[in-house]
C-alpha cells in the first residue's frame, strides 16, 4: 500500500491524455457518402443532407440538456418534454406584443425577434426548471424507478397546466417573414429556416464544448460526472452545481422548443412529448451523459431518417429504431460510453 | 432457523392456513379488513352487473374495468414486482386488439379466427418482448424505459400508417362469432328479468377470463419465480451474486407481462367489436395505466383492482363533478380553467406525484398499514 502510494508520487510523468475515440465520428460522413449513390442526384443529396443536419441540430438542442443532467446527476427526467412545450409556448409572450416585427421585411428585425423569443423561452423554462427540480426531482435522487414515475407525473400536471393557461386547441405561429422560403443555389434547395437552425445548433454545441472543456465550471461539471463525492470532498458545493446544470438543461430544452415550434409552425402541449421519443433514441445512441455523443447521435438519426425517407419512404417510420438497435448491438452502452456507472 | 426474523411473518402465516381459498389466492390474502371488503364488493358487483343495472352504459363500464384490471395487474408484475418501467405495455395491448380485429375481419366471424388471431398476437408479443428485453436489459434497466417508449411509439405510427392491414386511423370494425352477437339467445325466456343474449355471454367471457388471468398473475408473483423478481427489485447485485441471472429473469417477467397484456387487448377488441389506435395503442392509455398502478398500489396485485376500478369510475363520473365545480367558479380568473372537466388529469397527476412520495404502496399499502 505504501509502496504504491510512493510509486505514484515519485513518478513525474504527466498523466496520459484521454484517448479520443474517432470511430463513431467517422460514421456520419461515411453514412452520408454511402447514401450518395442510392439518392442518385448530387443536388438532391445536398438538399437532403442540409435538411437532415438542421433536423439533427434541433434534436440536439432538445436532447443536450437531458443528457447533461443525466451525466452529472444520474437523474433521468421523463418530464423533459414539457420544457420543450413550455419553451415553445413562451414565444407567445414575445409574439403577442411584437407581432409587427414578424411581418417586417428586415432580416435583422426578424432575427432579433427570434433571439427575443429564445431569451424569453430560456428564461421561463429556466425558472420552471428550478421549481421542477426543487419540488419534483429533489426528493427522489438516487432511485431511477421513482424518478421515472415522478417526472412522468410532473409531465402530466405541467401539460395540463399548459392546457389550462393557453387553452387546449393548437395555436398557429407564423415564421418571421424573411426566414420563410429557401435559398436556391443551382439545383440545391436549402430552406432558410433550416440554415438558421444549423447555425444556432452549431453555436450552442461549440459553446457547450468550450464551457465544458475550457472553463473552471466545465471542469467541475466534468469532475462531478466522474466522481461527485470527490468533488464535494474537495470543498465545492455540488448541490449548487446540480441545480444550475438542471436549470441550464431546462433552458436548453426551451431553446430547442422555440426552434422546433417555428419549424412545425403550430403549438400543442403534447409537442414536447412527441419529440421526446427521438430525444431518447438520440441520447441512447450517443451514450447516456455524453454531450458529444448526443451531437453525433442527433445528426446520425436525422440524416438516416432523411435518406431512408427519400429512398424507401415506408421504411422511414422505423429507421430510427433500426439505427438504435444496430448501434446498441455494436456498443451496448452507446457510441461514447460515460465512464462512471 | 424457525425463529429467523428475516422471513416476512405474513407469508409464513398464510402458508400454514392452507385450504381452498388459500390455494386459489396463492396464499396472498388482502391482509386488511377494509381491503377485503372493497375487493369482495368489486367482485360481486362486477359478477352481477348485468342483473343489477339496466342499460348498456353500466355493462360497458364494468367490461372496461375487467379488462383494465388484467392490463394493470400485468403491468404491476413489471413495475411493482420487477422494478422496471416499461412504456410499451399499450403496444402489447394493441397487438392483442389488432390480432383479433384483423383475424375476424379477414377470416370471417368464427371461433377459429379468434383462436388464430389470438395465437398470432401472442407469438408476436412474445417475440417483441424478448427482443426488447435482450437489447435493453443487458446494460442498464433505465435503457429499458427509453427503448420501450421508442419502440412503442414507432409501432403506433406503423399501425396508423399501414392502413391496408390495420385500417389506419379509422381502425377496424368487425363481426363477432354468432354466439357473442346480441341476436343470439341462449334461453328463450329471460332469467331474473334479463335476456341471456350474446352480449351477456360476451360479458361473462370477459369477466371469467379476467378473473383467471388475475389469479394466474397472483400465482406467478407468489411463486419462487416471483420471489426472485422481488429480490432483483430490492437488490440487483445481490440477486446476481446469489446466482440468479438477472437479465433472464427480467426478460421473462417482461414476456409474461406482455402476453397477458395481449390477452387483455384481445378481450377489449372482442367487447367493442372494434379496434383502433385510440382504443388500445395511444400513449394516453399508457399514462392511464401508470396512474392506476401507482394510485392503487405498486407491487400488491390487489392495487390493480382498486386502481383500475377507481380510475375507470373517475373517468366516467369525476368529470360530471368537475363540470359542476367549474360552473360554480365561473367569473374567478384561471380557477374555472383548472377545474374544467377536461382538466381532470391535472388532479389525478397531482395525486399520482403525491402517491409516489407519500405512500409508495398506494391505496392498498395504506390500508394494510392502517391494520397494523
Amino acid at each position: 500500500m505504501t509502496e504504491m502510494a510512493a510509486g505514484t508520487t515519485t513518478s513525474s510523468e504527466p498523466l496520459p491524455r484521454a484517448k479520443t475515440d474517432l470511430l463513431p465520428l467517422l460514421i456520419v460522413p461515411a453514412l452520408a457518402l454511402l447514401a450518395l449513390p442510392f439518392v442518385g442526384s448530387g443536388s438532391t443529396w445536398v438538399t437532403l443532407t442540409v435538411a437532415g443536419l438542421a433536423m439533427g441540430m434541433m434534436i440536439f438542442l432538445m436532447a443536450s440538456g437531458l443528457t447533461l443532467v443525466f451525466g452529472l446527476m444520474d437523474i433521468i427526467n421523463f418530464g423533459h418534454g414539457v420544457f420543450i412545450s413550455l419553451g415553445a409556448y413562451a414565444t407567445l409572450i414575445i409574439l403577442g406584443p411584437l407581432a409587427g416585427w414578424a411581418q417586417a421585411d428586415s432580416v435583422w428585425l426578424n432575427l432579433g425577434l427570434l433571439a427575443l423569443c429564445i431569451l424569453a423561452a430560456m428564461g421561463v423554462t429556466g425558472i420552471v426548471g428550478a421549481v421542477f427540480e426543487r419540488i419534483i426531482v429533489r426528493p427522489v435522487y438516487g432511485s431511477h424507478l421513482k424518478q421515472i414515475l415522478v417526472t412522468m407525473g410532473g409531465l402530466i400536471v405541467a401539460e395540463q397546466a399548459i392546457h389550462a393557461i393557453w387553452g387546449a386547441s393548437p395555436i398557429p405561429i407564423p415564421l418571421p417573414e424573411t426566414l420563410r422560403g429557401a435559398f436556391i443555389i443551382g439545383d440545391v434547395i436549402m430552406e432558410r429556416y433550416r440554415v438558421v437552425a444549423v447555425g444556432i445548433g452549431l453555436i450552442v454545441f461549440i459553446g457547450m464544448q468550450l464551457l465544458l472543456n475550457r472553463t473552471r465550471i466545465g471542469l467541475l461539471i466534468r469532475a462531478g460526472v466522474e466522481n461527485p463525492e470527490m468533488v464535494e470532498a474537495l470543498g465545492y458545493r455540488i448541490r449548487r452545481l446540480f441545480v444550475s446544470v438542471f436549470v441550464a438543461g431546462s433552458a436548453l430544452a426551451g431553446l430547442g422548443g422555440v426552434m422546433w415550434a417555428f419549424y412545425r409552425q403550430t403549438l400543442t402541449a403534447g409537442m414536447g412529448m412527441e419529440v421526446m421519443v427521438l430525444v431518447f433514441i438520440v441520447i441512447i445512441i450517443g451514450g447516456l451523459g455524453s454531450v458529444g455523443g448526443c451531437f453525433v447521435g442527433s445528426i446520425l438519426v436525422a440524416l438516416v431518417a432523411n435518406y431512408v425517407g427519400f429512398i424507401e419512404p415506408k421504411l422511414a417510420l422505423i429507421s430510427n429504431i433500426l439505427v438504435m438497435a444496430l448501434v446498441l448491438i455494436w456498443r451496448p452502452q452507446g457510441l461514447f460510453p460515460v465512464a462512471r456507472r | 432457523m424457525s425463529t429467523s426474523p428475516t422471513l416476512p411473518l405474513a407469508f409464513d402465516e398464510a402458508r400454514k392456513s392452507g385450504g381452498f381459498l388459500s390455494s386459489l389466492l396463492s396464499s396472498d390474502f388482502p391482509r386488511s379488513r377494509i381491503l377485503t371488503f372493497i375487493l369482495l364488493t368489486i367482485l360481486v358487483v362486477l359478477a352481477a352487473t348485468p342483473f343489477l343495472f339496466s342499460g348498456s352504459q353500466p355493462l360497458s363500464t364494468a367490461a372496461k374495468i375487467c379488462v383494465f384490471i388484467v392490463l394493470v395487474a400485468s403491468y404491476d408484475l413489471l413495475l411493482g414486482y420487477t422494478g422496471i418501467v416499461s412504456f410499451a405495455h399499450t403496444m402489447f395491448f394493441g397487438i392483442g386488439g389488432y390480432g383479433i380485429a384483423i383475424a375476424l375481419e379477414r377470416l370471417g366471424a368464427t371461433w377459429s379466427s379468434v383462436a388464430i388471431g389470438l395465437l398470432a398476437a401472442l407469438c408476436l408479443s412474445a417475440l417483441l418482448a424478448v427482443a426488447i428485453g435482450l437489447l435493453s436489459l443487458r446494460v442498464r434497466a433505465i435503457f429499458f424505459s427509453m427503448i420501450t417508449l421508442a419502440v412503442a411509439s414507432a409501432m403506433a405510427v406503423l399501425a396508423s400508417q399501414l392502413s391496408g392491414i390495420t385500417g389506419g386511423e379509422d381502425g377496424l370494425s368487425f363481426q363477432l362469432p354468432f354466439e357473442l352477437r346480441p341476436a343470439f339467445k341462449l334461453f328463450s325466456e329471460p332469467v331474473m328479468g334479463v335476456a341471456v343474449n350474446g352480449r351477456l355471454i360476451a360479458y361473462y367471457l370477459l369477466f371469467f377470463v379476467a378473473l383467471i388471468m388475475f389469479l394466474l398473475l397472483l400465482r406467478i408473483v407468489n411463486s419462487p419465480f416471483g420471489r426472485v423478481l422481488q429480490a432483483i427489485r430490492e437488490n440487483e447485485f445481490r440477486a446476481e451474486a446469489l446466482g440468479y441471472r438477472v437479465v433472464a429473469y427480467r426478460t421473462m417477467a417482461s414476456v409474461i407481462s406482455a402476453l397477458i397484456a395481449t390477452v387483455a387487448g384481445a378481450l377489449i377488441a372482442l367487447w367493442l367489436r372494434y379496434n383502433g389506435p385510440d382504443t388500445t395503442l395511444s400513449f394516453s392509455i399508457m399514462i392511464d395505466i401508470l396512474l392506476m398502478v401507482v394510485i392503487g398500489g405498486m407491487g400488491t396485485m390487489y392495487g390493480a383492482v382498486i386502481g383500475a376500478t377507481l380510475f375507470v369510475l373517475a373517468q366516467s363520473y369525476l368529470q360530471v363533478l368537475m363540470d359542476a365545480a367549474s360552473k360554480a367558479l365561473a367569473g374567478v380568473p384561471l380557477l374555472p380553467n383548472l377545474v374544467h372537466p377536461d382538466r381532470w388529469l391535472l388532479w389525478l397527476g397531482a395525486l399520482f406525484i403525491i402517491s409516489v412520495y407519500a405512500f409508495p404502496g398506494g391505496i392498498v399499502g395504506r390500508l394494510r398499514q392502517a391494520r397494523q
